[in-house]
């Protein structure tokens, strides 16, 4: 899970050889826009079944956050 | 000066989208100046409470999802003839281009468009609306100037646009006009469940020069107009009402 959603991240920030970690807060990646906002949010909803609500969604600051919410979300499915 | 000239007295006017937001406030005030009104909406209890805040009149309300084609029938037959129609019900559905889905694309385009195409034809066919009535849309500025991931929204706007210029110029032989608003961002229910944090809307804000979102009275006052005599030389026009967001 870790692994293939850093190549999801990478895929939307298009910075392929990009260095990311858990603890990496997304928001003040230089690559991260509107844009990429938008599409992480799609891609959590195509690639894990999962819809995190916005309001919760603003409050996760690190990858490792977001991954773990993707995970709880998963496991209620 | 006479200002009898924007009053809606006499006036019977169908308004969709009602239950909330901008169409909730053209609903009030069309009523407060003199209008006797119909709103639409899909939730019931909401547009009740629109319909209490109304003043006494022959109001009509009809509850139901405009994009269920099959319904339409229902609600013309329960409907006055109108002097005046707004087409503000509308969805939004912020995906970037890459992720489109064809159900989200099906739906958008039902609701915010064919739905209205729909509508239209169903009152002209049963004659609902008279001779001189103001037909109005509520479309969107992002069809003159565009925003990251609403290319699905701003299609379906774009064919308001078009739509509309179309309608008035088959219209105009009946002394029927349509005209289309094309409001800045007023924050609504319809966009609270946006993506956007507080610090981001308050940075986007700053791109309004007269420094403010719009709120719904805004874009009514401008409705009014339209819906009013004070408009009646004024069809096939989009009029942008955006704080000046499309200036720069």
């Amino acid at each position: 899970m870790k692994d293939q959603f850093f190549e999801k991240l990478r895929e939307i920030l298009e910075a392929e050889d990009k260095e990311i970690s858990l603890d990496d807060k997304f928001r003040d990646y230089e690559e991260w826009d509107s844009l990429a906002n938008l599409s992480l949010i799609a891609t959590i909803d195509d690639e894990y079944g999962v819809v995190i609500p916005n309001d919760e969604f603003k409050k996760i600051e690190t990858v490792g956050a977001l991954i773990q919410a993707i995970e709880t979300r998963m496991a209620s499915l | 000066m006479d200002n009898t000239v924007f009053s809606l007295s006499q006036k019977r006017i169908l308004v969709t989208g009602s239950s909330s937001g901008i169409g909730q406030q053209i609903a009030l005030t069309c009523g407060d100046t003199g209008a006797t009104v119909c709103i639409t909406g899909r939730d019931e209890e909401r547009l009740q409470s629109v319909y209490a805040s109304l003043p006494s009149g022959d109001h009509i309300q009809w509850s139901g999802d405009l994009a269920d084609f099959d319904k339409l029938d229902e609600l013309v037959d329960v409907l006055f003839p109108l002097d005046g129609v707004v087409l503000n019900a509308g969805m939004v559905k912020t995906q970037p281009v890459q992720f489109i889905k064809s159900e989200d694309l099906d739906r958008i385009f039902d609701v915010n468009i064919k739905s209205t195409i729909i509508l239209i034809q169903k009152l002209l066919k049963k004659k609902k609306i008279n001779k001189g009535a103001s037909i109005v849309f509520i479309s969107s500025i992002s069809t003159q100037k565009a925003t990251i991931g609403n290319a699905m929204y701003n299609a379906t706007k774009g064919a308001v646009n078009s739509y509309a210029k179309s309608l008035a110029l088959e219209l105009a032989p009946k002394g029927i006009r349509v005209n289309v608003v094309l409001p800045g961002f007023v924050p609504t229910n319809i966009l609270n469940g946006g993506h956007l944090s507080a610090e981001e809307l308050a940075q986007h804000e700053k791109n309004y020069p007269i420094g403010r979102f719009g709120n719904p009275k805004d874009i009514a006052f401008l409705v009014q107009y339209l819906l009013s005599d004070a408009s009646s030389w004024m069809t096939g026009s989009l009029i942008p009402i955006d704080g000046g967001f499309s200036l720069k």
